[in-house]
């Protein structure tokens, strides 16, 4: 075997090698389980994904082979990833909440021979599936819960793979030689993994990418924010998703750092305050949920915590960002900055888990200027990034002390940034993808031929050479009277108080602009609890009078914003009512990555909509809705529509 | 004295008798709460016992675990002749059980709720606890793993530092079922798991009985009223009616018997 220095590391598995080497005894991944966390160094990750891979390679497993995963993060399933990419196989993580149609799509698609479950639910669901997926030859499972009784022909738990893998390995002395060459033979421009985009519109695409894509990718992200073997982080995002694989898996494997998988999803903020992660990364809902529950906690506690968080939180507004920019303050406040990060900061860093974070960033959506601010003036490094799927994520990120709400940052390293004529951001870079699986006029609608990518947003470059995204270029729309009507810049603004959390805009093509709304359960029901407001459910509590009254308040604030803005002044909100159910990926109205389907939810929603146009204040409809495991059921309601104030456009005031 | 439930099922295999009660007759005062009642337990199976109110399901539950004592007739456990015993005794003979309302500690949390369900096999005394360090320490240790165990079975990490008094119904009753499966029971006991519960909390709660059945081996003795539930999780079922046995066998031969069927709908006097 080549030594670590003269081996050339351009696939997964050679990283995975070279770390055990240079890294041997230090910890590699962590999971929380019966209440502690167990840890594997390198040395062990080592040994177990050779196990693994020996075991899956018995079990027919070869070059080219594509295995599903599916399932939250787990180790094991991590491991998967390496132990299908040493035998030159290709993993293909699918998102474990689809239901089955969905599933059954990117299976059949993919198609996968191996597929990975984490549990009982997703085995049943494949299993329930296998009729319709020739291809799929073996299910293999992490946890045994409930699987014990099931015909054991073709499926096989992790665990006894990696016995037979280990038996195997014990019984031939050239068996590891044999492995090790397998991996030698990998090359950079391979493919690595199919990652299949949640599909706005349409059915999902698989976006290839090579190993070169990913740890160009990876490499070039951990430059940009110095990241080494030191850092920690959580994992806990869909393994589906480009973000989770560069973050806990490309960059994992390229710096070198532990990876720590919680014990459960629903005990993730336990986990991250054991943990501390030192970089983090999450979609705007996440900041935004965690943000609510402590607004919601805050008025709940008692005057003296509660006066003491506002007083200090106003400080914080105030220098907060710009110690963290290095800007100068003076020295008053700066004393004062450090009694409220003994006093307030640093419980409400340490309540998060955010006490050691070195840089965090939130990408995917646009997140609320406000919610971005609150925690910059923690103290933390929340960044924006720009990114998709087919750039294995980094288009562009906000470098350290540049940092401006409304902007997505500067190019990334060795991205090439542009805008089309139409006002299309286009992008090339090491990291673009290979093209997709099975679909070349998708590849190459998106890709030109000397490797330009359309990203499908509008937006533009400013004097800083920041990126700013305004919108889905197909989404920006125009009134009839002309003015722009740009439907999730709307959204967003209304979406940044805490009260709503979904919106959907309508107007192109139309009189006015009028919005569908989502409350948030959290804060709204915490905020009619304290008012003596009885409600038995979502639908009542939307329905409600009161609620309507604060609705209505928020949306009036966004009128008088968006009248200052001179671009956007024609697309303030006329009518508005809220929907009588949450809109749910189950029933199709969001991607899986939470995303608004704006059409589908058009079609579903059509009398409604026609009511917001036709003048009626209120409407009656009956919605179809899905439960998780493929049950159908009704849900009615007349829903109130409600007429708003708008503001006259003011003239455009120049800016100095 | 140290819990000997274990060692007496051990030499019992799969599908043989673990329990059997013969011609039980039970009464308080004038009232005849169960009238001659024979059946029997086999090794790893789900019995559920089924009647209207009053029928003497949970008295015959208290007869199981040996709470009561009936006046006629006789108990065989582990094929062993079993008489009247003391509390003590009754703790540690290996049957654990969940109650009708639940009776958890609700100031404590679901840790050591789940904790109080090891006791029977904790075997340090007082002084050894005062002193902490060594086999007191060491003995925690080996619990507080079961208990994990236990946590992640029932999936209730989450709650695991939360004292029970602030859950929701059906979680508490899940903490119930913990402790009862912390004691390692070779008789579990159920008096209506599923009273209360939704029908998303009662299909996870089948889920979990089926799970302890598959998983522990264990014998599993229920009360319960949903039929739905109980026709589909139960090996055998036992009908009691006014305090005496009126229907025993498959659900599928309950469920077609005339006597239980007259039970439970009514049968016109003439």
């Amino acid at each position: 075997m080549p030594n670590a220095s003269a081996r050339q590391l351009d696939t997964f598995p050679k990283y995975l090698i070279s770390n055990a080497e240079r890294l041997g005894s230090r910890a590699a991944m962590r999971h929380k389980e019966f209440g502690v966390w167990q840890t594997w160094t390198w040395a062990d990750l080592l040994s177990e994904v050779r196990n693994y891979s020996i075991g899956l390679a018995s079990l027919g497993v070869k070059e080219g082979t594509k295995v599903a995963l599916v399932g939250s993060n787990r180790p094991k399933l991590y491991w998967t990833f390496g132990a299908v990419q040493a035998l030159g196989g290709v993993p293909v993580p699918v998102y474990a909440e689809s239901v089955a149609d969905e599933m059954q799509f990117v299976l059949e698609h993919a198609e996968v021979e191996y597929a990975v479950c984490q549990d009982q639910e997703q085995v049943d669901k494949l299993l329930s599936l296998s009729d319709q997926l020739p291809n799929l030859k073996q299910v293999l499972y992490d946890e045994h819960r409930g699987l014990l009784d099931y015909d054991h022909t073709r499926l096989h738990s992790i665990d006894s793979v990696i016995a037979r893998g280990a038996e195997e390995l014990k019984a031939s002395s050239d068996r590891e030689a044999a492995w090790l060459q397998g991996i030698e033979s990998g090359k950079g421009a391979d493919l690595c993994v199919m990652l299949y985009t949640s599909g706005t519109t349409g059915r999902p695409k698989g976006v290839m990418l090579s190993y070169d894509n990913l740890l160009i990718s990876s490499l070039n992200g951990n430059a940009f924010d110095k990241l080494d073997s030191s850092e920690e982080i959580i994992a806990y995002l869909p393994l589906a998703w480009v973000g989770d694989h560069v973050f806990s898996y490309g960059q994992f494997l390229t710096a070198g750092y532990c990876v720590c998988c919680p014990e459960s999803s629903e005990t993730i903020e336990v986990d991250r305050r054991e943990i501390a992660p030192t970089y983090f990364f999450a979609p705007p809902r996440v900041f935004e949920i965690l943000l609510t529950e402590i607004m919601v906690r805050m008025e709940d506690a008692g005057s003296v915590k509660r006066r003491m968080f506002h007083y200090f939180m106003g400080v914080a507004d105030r220098v907060g960002e710009k110690i963290l920019n290095g800007e100068s303050v003076g020295l008053k406040d700066r004393a004062l900055y450090a009694v409220g990060g003994a006093l307030v900061y640093g419980p409400l860093r340490n309540r998060m888990g955010m006490t050691r974070i070195k840089v965090g960033y939130t990408a995917g959506e646009a997140i609320g200027p406000e919610i971005f601010r609150f925690y910059r003036s923690l103290g933390i490094n929340l960044k924006q990034l720009y990114g998709q799927t087919e750039a294995s994520v980094y288009v562009t990120a906000q470098p350290n002390g540049e940092i401006y709400p409304d902007t997505v940052g500067k190019p990334s390293i060795d991205v090439e940034l542009s805008v089309s004529d139409s006002g299309e951001v286009m992008y090339r870079s090491p990291g673009v993808f290979m093209g997709y699986y099975k679909n070349d006029e998708a590849t190459a609608s998106t890709k030109t031929a000397d490797g330009w990518v359309h990203t499908g947003d509008a937006g533009f470059i400013d004097d800083n050479g920041h990126l700013h995204i305004i919108d889905r270029a197909k989404d920006v729309g125009k009134l009839r009277d002309g003015s722009m009507f740009p439907p999730k810049y709307v959204e967003n603004k209304l979406k940044f108080f805490p009260n709503i959390k979904e919106v959907v805009a309508f107007g192109d093509n139309r009189d006015f602009c009028a919005v569908f709304v989502n409350i948030d359960l959290t804060s709204v029901g915490n905020w009619a609890e304290r008012n003596n407001i009885a409600y038995a459910s979502y639908q009542e509590l939307a329905g409600h009078e009161e609620v309507y009254k604060m609705v209505q308040g928020h949306i009036d604030q966004v009128n008088q914003d968006l009248s200052k803005e001179p671009l956007m002044a024609g697309a303030q909100i006329k009518r508005f009512l809220i929907l009588h159910k949450e809109l749910d990926a189950d029933d199709g109205e969001l991607t899986r990555t939470q995303k608004v389907r704006r059409s589908f939810i058009a079609e579903r929603y059509e009398p409604l909509i026609s009511a917001l146009y036709n003048g009626s204040t209120e409407q009656y409809i009956t919605t179809e809705v899905v439960f998780e495991d493929g049950r159908r059921g009704e849900i009615s309601a007349t829903v109130n529509i409600r007429d708003m104030q708008t503001y006259s456009a003011e003239p455009m005031r120049k800016s100095a | 004295m140290k819990n000997h439930g274990t060692s007496l099922v051990s030499n019992i295999e799969p599908g043989q008798e673990v329990l059997s009660v013969q011609n039980i007759s039970l009464s308080f005062g004038g009232v005849k709460a169960l009238t001659d009642i024979s059946f029997d337990l086999v090794k790893g199976e789900v019995r559920a016992i089924i009647g209207p109110n009053g029928a003497g399901k949970s008295s015959m539950l208290n007869v199981i675990n040996g709470f009561y004592h009936p006046q006629e007739g006789e108990v065989f456990y582990c094929g062993q002749k079993r008489n009247a015993m003391k509390p003590h005794q009754i703790a540690h003979q290996g049957i654990a059980r969940t109650f009708q309302n639940i009776a958890l500690f609700k100031g404590m949390s679901t840790l050591d709720n789940i904790m109080t369900g090891r006791f029977t096999h904790m075997k340090t005394n007082v002084l050894q606890h005062a002193f902490w360090r060594g086999p007191a320490e060491q003995e925690e240790i080996e619990n507080r793993l079961k208990v994990e165990e236990i946590i992640d079975f029932l999936e209730i990490q989450t709650i695991r530092k939360t004292p029970v008094g602030r859950l929701p119904y059906g979680l508490q009753k899940r903490v119930e079922l913990g402790r009862a499966l912390a004691a390692e029971p070779v008789l579990l006991l159920l008096d209506e798991p599923m009273a209360g519960m939704n029908i998303e909390e009662k299909e996870d709660m089948s889920r979990f009985i089926l799970d302890v059945q598959e998983e522990f081996g264990t014998t599993i003795a229920l009360i319960e009223h949903d039929m739905g539930v109980v026709m589909d999780i139960s090996d055998r079922v036992v009908v009691l009616d006014y305090g005496k046995k009126i229907g025993d066998g498959t659900p599928d031969e309950v469920r077609n018997n005339q006597a239980v069927i007259d039970a439970y709908l009514g049968v016109p006097h003439e």
